[in-house]
């Protein structure tokens, strides 16, 4: 980690060195001030479009504070975005669940088979981790195909699949119970247990509610759910939160976990009781990585999915957009990418410090 | 010579069984923690992978005369609808339709399909725009590390904004400013040239079908991504560039300047070779994210005008979205893998990014 903090620490004792000439000093912020302005150009004019109260379709001319700035469209937008009978409650209900699910999912899955190739060394090492960055390098569009025509053949009962899920989700939860419970009780739970708990209790929770939500058909096609895509887009997130994950614990130092081996800990020990609270920020950039992807997924679920209860927010952009903007105004285009943007973009700002060390890391170590 | 001592055989004899032992001892805990990830893995990833490739030698999802043919053979009640045939073996007819523009195959797409046309596109938009983003990074990198600049900070975070929003977002958000009536550049434009006498220019960024650049078989559109992409991409690499700088040492430029060199050789000589270990991998990167940047090309153009304008991706969701040819789509999307494993190994070697870590 140390790799990441420093330039940070570097640039702010740098700052006070040689002085500019001031026509120097004038040039730079003249080039400083227009890459400014050019970066901040798209932001200010959807910021002050969704500002907009009157309603217009399209607007006709630049102003920064159009007049009788308001919050109207935001109101209209969270009522009914578009065409379809949706509120944006329901809409961002389906992408949080689909976002979340396959982020907590692919992670849960994903850091111990990182921590596997990141520290053991074993036949065949080199051969799945090349056939795993292979798959990330391949872009999941390419894999559309397949997938819709092996979930399409997936058609189950729909009572069937209700009971099925409400009893995965209370083995699932029971099991987390089970695993975090015991730990919280004694007093001695770490970081780890804390996110696996919260985790396994987020996607039981979600599975159980799925399973009681009433039907909608007779036949439930898997192709046709946000299961569905889910499992459409796992194939892709796992590999890349493998991936991502072994990077960031191959910047660990082994030395904590070899004085852990020297005392006696056994291999399980050391993946939950070290590695894992250590890797704590690299869990929340991965998380956060997965849930972006899943939060903007936009062709699986629009070639998958045909009931307007189960769109996503990314599917309605598209809808406000182009061809398919029809009269919506562009007031509420605008304020719909600001709030499909605000929760990525703000914990991207938080997390921005170590997103962008992983993001160099995978790079400058060669 | 003849009798050969047990003692100095029996090693060489067990060998074989020992080192498998030994493997197997080595793989034991590590298939513990891999284990999840593999069984997942194999059942969504990598059997669908296997599926595809049989899928692109057949007709699988072919529209018949009949009727639609469907995909499965389980109807509602359990049955096998009417209109069901199981797909046929094509062999290379996918592949060879696509590579050699069969007529036929083309007319199907709506006329607008030309495989190597593309191919040659989506590398050309590929190194088109990871040369501005490696060019502009170093660049803004190089002016924000200029010691005593005012407001470094500032700008630092101003400049991480185009990083920080959704793909999806920025490629619409850029479409609308594109619009021919009602996009804010248009407006800009207008708003510079009106005061000096000229007419109100209404550019048709995205339909317009004659080239701006006579010479250059470039369609306006391609030039309103640049600019789009161009925006979204280069912020990634100002970051490397300037994580790259901070670790040159100050003493290099002081000896530098003493013995007479002046900035721009400065700037050749020292800052651009200690840099390129830092840009080389990321601009592998920034190759195989723009090679499939679906989003921009998807949202933006649609491919247009008349189809100048798809790349691979955006082409093979198209053939299933659109035209349901899914066994073309499979041996579509073989061809991306193809041209994306030759990039793939090149990267994997510069950046050495699966050897195995040694500390």
């Amino acid at each position: 980690m140390s790799s990441v903090t420093a330039p940070s620490r570097r640039a702010g004792s740098t700052a006070a060195g040689r002085r500019l000439k001031w026509w120097q000093q004038l040039v730079l912020q003249a080039i400083c001030l227009f890459i400014a302005a050019t970066v901040l150009f798209p932001v200010l004019w959807i910021v002050s479009m969704s500002l907009d109260p009157r309603n217009i379709s399209r607007p006709t001319e630049l102003n920064l504070i159009p007049p009788g700035a308001s919050l109207q469209a935001y109101l209209q937008v969270l009522d009914r975005p578009t065409a379809n009978p949706v509120t944006f409650t329901e809409l961002a209900f389906n992408s949080l669940r689909l976002a979340g699910g396959v982020s907590a999912f692919s992670l849960l899955i994903g850091v111990s088979a990182a921590y596997a190739f990141s520290r053991f060394k074993f036949p065949g090492r080199q051969f799945m981790m090349i056939a795993v960055l292979a798959i990330t390098v391949l872009p999941s569009v390419a894999t559309i195909a397949p997938l819709f025509a092996l979930l399409n053949s997936i058609r189950i009962s729909s009572a069937i699949m209700s009971i099925v899920l409400t009893l995965a989700g209370l083995m699932l939860l029971g099991l987390t119970i089970f695993a975090v419970a015991p730990a919280i009780r004694l007093g001695s739970a770490g970081p780890g247990n804390y996110f696996f708990g919260a985790v396994g209790l987020a996607i039981s929770l979600g599975l159980i509610y799925s399973g009681l939500s009433p039907a909608r058909s007779d036949v439930f096609i898997l192709r046709n759910s946000l299961l569905g895509v889910g499992i459409a887009m796992v194939s892709g997130a796992l590999p890349f939160a493998i991936w991502n994950l072994k990077g960031y614990l191959d910047t660990i130092p082994k030395e904590l976990e070899e004085a852990a081996i020297i005392d006696g800990a056994s291999p399980s020990q050391v993946f939950f009781q070290i590695v894992l609270p250590l890797s704590t920020p690299a869990l929340a950039v991965t998380g956060f990585l997965g849930f972006t992807g899943g939060w903007t997924e936009f062709f699986l679920s629009w070639q998958f999915l045909t009931d307007p209860k189960d769109f996503t927010l990314a599917m309605s952009l598209y809808n406000m957009t182009g061809q398919y903007a029809g009269q919506i105004p562009w007031s509420r285009f605008a304020a719909f990418s600001i709030l499909l943007s605000l929760p990525v973009a703000i914990v991207y700002l938080l997390l921005q410090r170590y997103i962008i060390g992983g993001l160099t890391l995978g790079g400058v170590k060669g | 010579m003849a009798t050969t001592n047990p003692e100095l055989v029996s090693p060489v004899a067990r060998a074989p069984r020992s080192a498998l032992r030994e493997g197997w001892k080595q793989l034991r805990t590590p298939l513990v923690y891999l284990l999840p990830a593999l069984v997942i893995m194999m059942i969504v990833t990598f059997y669908p992978l296997a599926f595809q490739v049989w899928m692109s030698f057949t007709d699988y999802g072919v529209i018949k005369e009949e009727g639609k043919q469907t995909l499965n053979p389980f109807g509602p009640g359990g049955t096998t609808p009417p209109n069901y045939r199981p797909a046929q073996f094509v062999g290379f007819k996918n592949y060879l339709d696509i590579i050699t523009n069969n007529p036929q195959f083309v007319a199907r797409l709506g006329g607008n399909f030309d495989f190597w046309r593309l191919l040659t596109f989506n590398l050309w938009w590929t190194f088109s725009n990871v040369g501005f983003h490696v060019a502009l990074g170093i660049i803004i990198a190089v002016l924000l590390n200029v010691e005593g600049l005012w407001g470094r900070k500032i700008y630092r975070a101003i400049y991480i904004l185009p990083m920080v929003l959704p793909n999806i977002v920025v490629a619409t958000v850029w479409r609308n400013m594109f619009d021919d009536q009602y996009g804010s550049i248009n407006q800009l434009i207008n708003l510079f040239i009106t005061p000096f006498g000229f007419d109100p220019v209404q550019i048709r960024w995205f339909n317009q079908i004659q080239d701006p650049i006579p010479g250059i078989g470039l369609p306006l559109s391609y030039y309103a991504m640049l600019i789009a992409n161009i925006w979204l991409g280069w912020p990634f690499m100002t970051i490397v560039a300037t994580g790259a700088l901070q670790s040159i040492p100050k003493e290099m430029y002081e000896a530098a300047s003493i013995d007479g060199a002046t900035g721009m050789q400065q700037f050749w000589r020292i800052t651009l070779p200690l840099l390129r270990p830092a840009m080389v991998p990321a601009a592998m990167v920034g190759i195989v994210t723009t090679f499939n940047l679906f989003h921009v090309i998807y949202f933006m153009s649609g491919g247009g005008p008349l189809g100048r304008t798809e790349i691979m991706v955006t082409q093979a969701f198209k053939l299933i979205n659109v035209n349901q040819l899914y066994g073309v789509a499979a041996a579509f999307s073989v061809i991306i893998a193809l041209v994306l494993i030759p990039i793939f190994l090149i990267t994997n070697k510069i950046s050495r990014a699966t050897e195995s870590y040694d500390v």
